[in-house]
C-alpha cells in the first residue's frame, strides 16, 4: 500500500511542491489535497489583473480538476482543516473530513492582517488575498463610488490601480512617507506617487487609519488627525501574517512563522511545510519564487532521494501596475561603507540607483528604465566585483560592448515585435504562453515557446517579459545552475571533485554525485567528457558517444544531413599547390560549394558522410589535417600579412600567427576558441573581436582578451603589453589553460570574463609570474596528447569505421 | 518495439514470415550509438541503448527532418542533432512540450543478430 501524503493547502507552494513530487517519484504515495478556497489551483499572483480587468479567473488556473483526477489526488476544496493530531496522525476539516497521513505538508500560507481599529468588520472592508476578495471588489466597483485602500505597498498599489481601472475614486492611505517604503527609496517612492496620482489616484502620506466609519457597510475612514475620507469600499493592505494557527494548536514549534530547517522539515520530521507559512533562518518570503525553490526541496525529500538543501533566497521586487516599470532589489537605501552611484532625469522619468558596498552591488533601485534589473540583480547575487566595469554600471550591460539586443523596452514593444530571431517567436506568444501554461521560469519558456532557446542573446528581453507578465514572483533563473536535470549539483561542483576525489571516467563522476540518469543526457554528457579530458590528458579516453555529431564526425554536419570539411590552413597562409590539392578533392568528389570562411579557410560543403574517410584521405596526403571548424576547439588563427609586406606593418603578423596556431592547434576547449594577429595597431585581423587577439606596435605586442564578434558583439580588454615572441606563445598558452580548466563547458572567454572579472585573469596571467608558466607548461603537456590529427587517424580505416560506413540489410 | 540481446524469441523462419530482415550484428552498433541501415522503405535507424536494448526509427526528426541516427542516445531517448528535439525511441514520439512523431520499426534480437521488420 502506499504511502499517505496529506496537504493542508491548495495554493501555489503546496501545489508545486506537490508537481515536484510527482516529477520525482509519481507512484509513491497516495495524496490528499484539503483547500481552503472552493477552487482549484489558481496563480494567486496574477490577482491584480483580474482585478484590473485584464484577465479572467479562468485564465489564472495552473491545475484544473483534471490534473487532480489524471494523478489520482483527492481534493477536498472549500474544506478548512481546523485540527491537527501529531499523535494519531489525522487532520481534520471544520466538516469533519479526515485523513490520515504517513507524511504531512502544510501550506497554509498567509493571511492578511487586519487593522486593530473600530470598524474593521463592517460589510464593504475587504482584503486582497483571494479570489473571493477580488470578487467582493469587483462588486463594490459596480455599486459603488468611493474606495480607499489602506497600505501604500507593493499589494495595496497593485489593488489601488485595479480599483481605479474598474472606474472607481481611489484615495490610498499610507503610515509612512515613502510610498512602497520596503522597495524605495525617496526619490523613486516619489516618482512612483507622481505617477500614479497622474492617473488619477489621491494619496494620503504619513496618515494613520483611526477608525472606519459606517452602520452596516463602510462608508468613511477616519484618520488619526481627525480627516475624514469617504468610503463604499475600504481595503486592507498593510501586510500579512503566516498562518501558523493548526500548526500552533498542534504543538508544532513557531515563532513569526513555522519554524523549518534546511530540509523544510518542522520540529516533526513527519511534518513538512513550504510558502509564505514558514520561517526558515529567520525570514519568511511572500513572493513566489522562493517559494518554488522551498517547494523543490520539499518534493526532493519527499520522494527520499534526500540531498537538497534550501539555503534561503535573494528576492527582488517589480511592480505589476501596466506602463510603470519599477525593480528594487537587496538594500536599497545603503548606509555606513555603501556607496551610490545614481542616475536622475526627471525630465525622462528614469531614476536609478546602485548601492555597492566593498566594490559589490548591494541593492538597486530602478525606476522607469528597469531592462538591465535582471543583470545588477545577478551581480548582487552572485557577488561580483564590478571594480573593473564601474565606469559603465549604471549604463547596464549593453555598454559593456554587449550588444545583443540590449536596450529596448519590454512594455513598449508590440506583441507582435519579434523577441526571438531565431525562432521567430514574438512578444504576444510569450505572453500567452505565460499565462496559458503556467510558466514561471526562463527555462518553462524556452521549454514551450523556443524564445531563448538557440543562440540565446535574446534571453534578458525574455526574462523582461516573464517578469513584467508576472511581477516581482517569477522565477529567475538560479544564480548556482545545476549542470543538467540529471543532478542539482553545478559546473564548478562537479568539475572540483573530478580533481579532489581522482574521478577518472564518467561513470565514476555520474556514481560520485548519484545521477538521476543511468547514462546522462545530452547536456552533461559532452561537458562531462571535456571536463575528464581536460582533467586526465592522456589518461581519460575520449567518449565518442558523449559527443555531438559534429565533434563526433569531425565535420560540421549541415541542414540536408550532408557535411562540411575545412583543412587547417596554418595562419590563413597558402600556398598553389595546397589549393591544388584542394581543388583536385573538390572535383574529385563534386563537391558542390566551395567558400571562404569568415576565419580565412576555405570550406567545402555538401560532403556525404560516407565521403568523409575518402576526402580526408586525398587531403592527408596533401599535409593537411584536420581544421577542428566543427569543435569546441581552437578553430582558426586570423592574420593580417603584417610587416612582411604591408607597408604599415610593424610586426610579422603572419609568422606569429603560424606559430601560435602550431602550437594551439588540436586543443578542445569549453568552446570554440578564435585567435587573430595584426600586424600593426589598424588591426586588419580584426584581433579585438577574438578570444584571444594579438596587436603589433612598434614596441612589440599587445595582448587582448575576452572578445567576440558572433551573437554579442563584444571588444577585447587589454591583458597587456609584452616585448618578445616568446613571451606572446606563453601568456597565449597560459591563457587558454586557464579558460580550459576553470570556464564551464558552452562558456565562452567573452561570458567567462565578465564573470571572473578581468582584474582576476590579471593576476593570474600577467602578475603571478609562476603561475603563468606553470599554467602554460599544463597546457603543452595537453596539447602532447591533443595534437593528433583526428582525420588521419580515420583516412587509414583504422578508427570509428562505424561511424562513417552504413550497414547493409540482408533481406 | 524492442529487443533485448539473450531475450527469448520466436524462431526466425518464424520471423521470416512477417518480413524480417537481417540488420546487422549486435557488435556492429556502438552502445549509446546508433548506426543507418539504407532500405527499400527509407534510411532508417538502428539505436542500441546503454542497456542493450535495439530500436528502430526512420531517420528523420519531426521537426525538421534531422538525422536522429548523428545524435546523442541517452536512456530509451535520442536528442537530434540538428535543434536538440528529444525523441522516444520505443515510440518514436517527440518528448513534451514538442510534439510530432517519427515512424518506428519492430526490432529483435537473436543472439548477436538484430533483425528489423520492414512491414508494418
Amino acid at each position: 500500500m502506499k504511502e499517505q501524503l496529506v496537504v493542508v493547502g491548495n495554493g501555489m507552494a503546496g501545489m508545486r511542491a506537490v508537481e515536484e513530487l510527482l516529477k520525482l517519484a509519481p507512484e509513491k504515495y497516495a495524496i490528499t489535497v484539503f483547500g481552503a478556497e472552493p477552487h482549484v489551483n489558481y496563480n494567486r499572483i496574477l490577482l491584480s489583473p483580474v482585478l484590473a480587468g485584464e484577465k479572467q479567473p479562468d485564465d489564472i488556473v495552473l491545475n484544473g480538476a483534471a490534473w487532480y483526477a489524471e494523478h489520482g489526488i483527492t481534493l477536498h476544496k472549500g474544506k478548512k482543516v481546523e485540527r491537527l493530531d501529531r499523535r494519531a496522525c489525522t487532520v481534520t476539516a471544520a466538516d469533519g473530513t479526515q485523513a490520515h497521513y504517513d507524511r504531512l505538508l502544510l501550506a497554509t500560507g498567509s493571511d492578511p492582517f487586519i487593522l486593530p481599529v473600530p470598524g474593521k468588520d463592517l460589510a464593504g472592508v475587504v482584503t486582497f488575498r483571494d479570489l473571493a476578495d477580488v470578487d467582493a471588489m469587483l462588486a463594490a466597483a459596480r455599486q459603488f463610488r468611493h474606495a480607499v485602500v489602506i497600505g501604500g505597498g507593493l499589494l495595496g498599489l497593485e489593488a489601488a490601480n485595479g480599483l481605479l481601472k474598474q472606474g472607481m475614486k481611489v484615495t490610498v492611505i499610507h503610515l509612512g512617507a515613502v510610498l512602497m517604503d520596503r522597495q524605495l527609496d525617496g526619490v523613486a517612492g516619489a516618482m512612483l506617487k507622481k505617477s500614479l496620482e497622474e492617473r488619477g489616484i489621491r494619496f494620503l502620506m504619513e496618515a494613520k487609519t483611526a477608525e472606519l466609519i459606517g452602520k452596516q457597510r463602510v462608508q468613511g475612514v477616519r484618520l488619526a488627525d481627525g480627516t475624514e475620507v469617504t468610503a463604499d469600499l475600504a481595503v486592507m493592505a498593510v501586510g500579512i501574517r503566516p498562518n501558523l494557527v493548526l500548526a500552533q494548536a498542534a504543538g508544532i514549534y513557531c515563532d513569526k512563522g513555522i519554524v523549518v530547517s534546511d530540509t523544510m522539515q518542522t520540529y516533526d520530521p513527519r511534518v513538512y511545510a513550504v510558502g509564505e507559512c514558514v520561517q526558515h533562518r529567520g525570514r519568511s518570503y511572500g513572493l513566489v519564487a522562493p517559494l518554488f525553490e522551498q517547494a523543490r526541496v520539499c518534493a526532493n525529500h519527499l520522494a527520499e532521494i534526500g540531498y537538497a538543501r534550501y539555503t534561503g533566497s535573494v528576492t527582488s521586487t517589480k511592480l505589476k501596475v501596466t506602463g510603470i516599470d519599477l525593480f528594487s532589489a537587496g538594500d536599497y537605501l545603503g548606509g555606513e561603507g555603501c556607496e551610490e552611484i545614481v542616475l536622475k532625469d526627471p525630465g525622462r522619468g528614469v531614476y536609478k540607483k546602485i548601492v555597492l558596498k566593498n566594490n559589490r552591488v548591494q541593492g538597486a533601485v530602478l525606476y522607469g528604465e528597469t531592462l538591465d534589473g535582471a543583470w545588477y540583480f545577478d551581480l548582487m547575487r552572485d557577488g561580483t566585483p564590478v571594480a573593473d566595469i564601474r565606469d559603465a554600471l549604471l549604463f547596464g550591460p549593453a555598454h559593456l560592448g554587449d550588444a545583443g539586443h540590449g536596450g529596448r523596452n519590454v512594455a513598449a514593444m508590440s506583441d507582435d515585435a519579434e523577441v526571438c530571431g531565431c525562432n521567430g517567436v514574438c512578444k504576444g506568444e510569450i505572453t500567452r504562453a505565460i499565462s496559458a501554461k503556467g510558466l514561471f521560469t526562463l527555462e518553462e519558456v524556452r521549454a514551450h515557446t523556443k524564445a531563448s532557446s538557440s543562440c540565446g542573446s535574446c534571453t534578458g528581453l525574455v526574462e523582461q517579459i516573464l517578469a513584467a507578465t508576472l511581477g516581482s514572483n517569477y522565477s529567475q533563473t538560479p544564480k548556482e545552475k545545476p549542470l543538467c536535470q540529471c543532478t542539482d549539483h553545478t559546473h564548478d561542483q562537479v568539475r572540483a571533485a573530478i580533481g579532489a576525489n581522482r574521478l577518472m571516467t564518467m561513470r565514476a563522476v555520474m556514481e560520485h554525485f548519484q545521477w538521476r540518469t543511468p547514462d546522462g543526457c545530452p547536456s552533461c554528457r559532452p561537458a562531462l567528457n571535456y571536463y575528464l579530458l581536460c582533467a586526465w590528458p592522456g589518461q581519460y579516453a575520449d567518449d565518442a558517444q558523449s559527443r555531438l555529431i559534429n565533434e563526433r564526425a569531425h565535420a560540421n554536419i549541415q541542414k540536408d544531413g550532408s557535411y562540411s570539411v575545412v583543412p587547417r590552413i596554418w595562419g590563413g597562409v597558402t600556398t598553389p599547390s595546397e589549393l591544388r590539392a584542394i581543388a583536385e578533392v573538390a572535383e574529385k568528389f563534386a563537391i558542390p560549394t566551395v567558400k571562404f570562411t569568415g576565419g580565412q579557410r576555405i570550406d567545402l560543403l555538401g560532403v556525404k558522410k560516407e565521403q568523409l574517410p575518402a576526402v580526408w584521405a586525398d587531403l592527408s596526403r596533401a599535409g593537411f589535417v584536420s581544421g577542428h571548424a566543427y569543435g569546441k576547439a581552437l578553430r582558426t588563427v586570423k592574420t593580417c600579412v603584417g610587416s612582411e609586406w604591408c607597408r604599415f606593418g610593424v610586426q610579422d603578423s603572419t609568422n606569429m600567427g603560424i606559430a601560435l596556431e602550431k602550437m594551439t592547434w588540436g586543443a578542445w576547449t569549453p568552446h570554440k576558441t578564435k585567435l587573430g594577429v595584426s600586424g600593426c595597431p589598424r588591426n586588419c585581423a580584426e584581433a579585438t573581436i577574438k578570444d584571444f587577439g594579438v596587436v603589433g606596435v612598434d614596441s612589440g605586442w599587445e595582448l587582448h582578451v575576452g572578445g567576440n564578434g558572433g551573437v554579442k558583439v563584444r571588444a577585447t580588454d587589454l591583458l597587456c603589453k609584452v616585448k618578445t615572441d616568446d613571451e606572446v606563445m606563453e601568456y597565449c598558452g597560459a591563457y587558454l589553460q586557464l579558460y580550459r580548466e576553470e570556464a564551464r563547458y558552452l562558456e565562452r572567454t567573452a561570458p567567462w570574463i565578465e564573470r571572473v572579472g578581468l582584474s582576476y585573469v590579471k593576476q593570474r596571467i600577467v602578475e603571478d609570474g609562476d603561475g603563468r608558466k606553470a599554467l602554460h607548461r599544463r597546457f603543452l603537456e595537453s596539447q602532447q596528447h591533443a595534437q593528433k590529427d583526428p582525420w588521419a587517424e580515420r583516412a587509414t580505416g583504422k578508427i570509428a569505421q562505424h561511424e562513417f560506413i552504413p550497414l547493409k540489410a540482408a533481406v | 518495439m524492442s529487443g533485448k540481446a539473450a531475450e527469448k524469441v520466436t524462431p526466425l523462419s518464424a520471423a521470416h514470415a512477417v518480413g524480417w530482415i537481417a540488420a546487422g550484428r549486435l557488435d556492429e552498433i556502438p552502445r549509446a550509438g546508433a548506426r543507418v541501415i539504407s532500405t527499400p522503405a527509407g534510411d532508417i535507424a538502428l539505436f542500441r541503448t546503454l542497456d542493450d536494448h535495439v530500436f528502430a526509427l526512420r531517420d528523420q526528426c519531426p521537426h525538421k527532418g534531422g538525422p536522429l541516427s548523428q545524435g546523442i542516445v541517452y536512456g530509451h531517448k535520442v536528442a537530434c542533432p540538428m535543434h536538440n528535439w528529444s525523441i522516444e525511441l520505443e515510440s518514436g514520439a517527440a518528448v513534451a512540450p514538442d510534439e510530432g512523431r517519427t515512424a518506428c520499426f519492430p526490432v529483435r534480437v537473436e543472439g548477436d543478430m538484430i533483425y528489423l521488420a520492414l512491414a508494418r
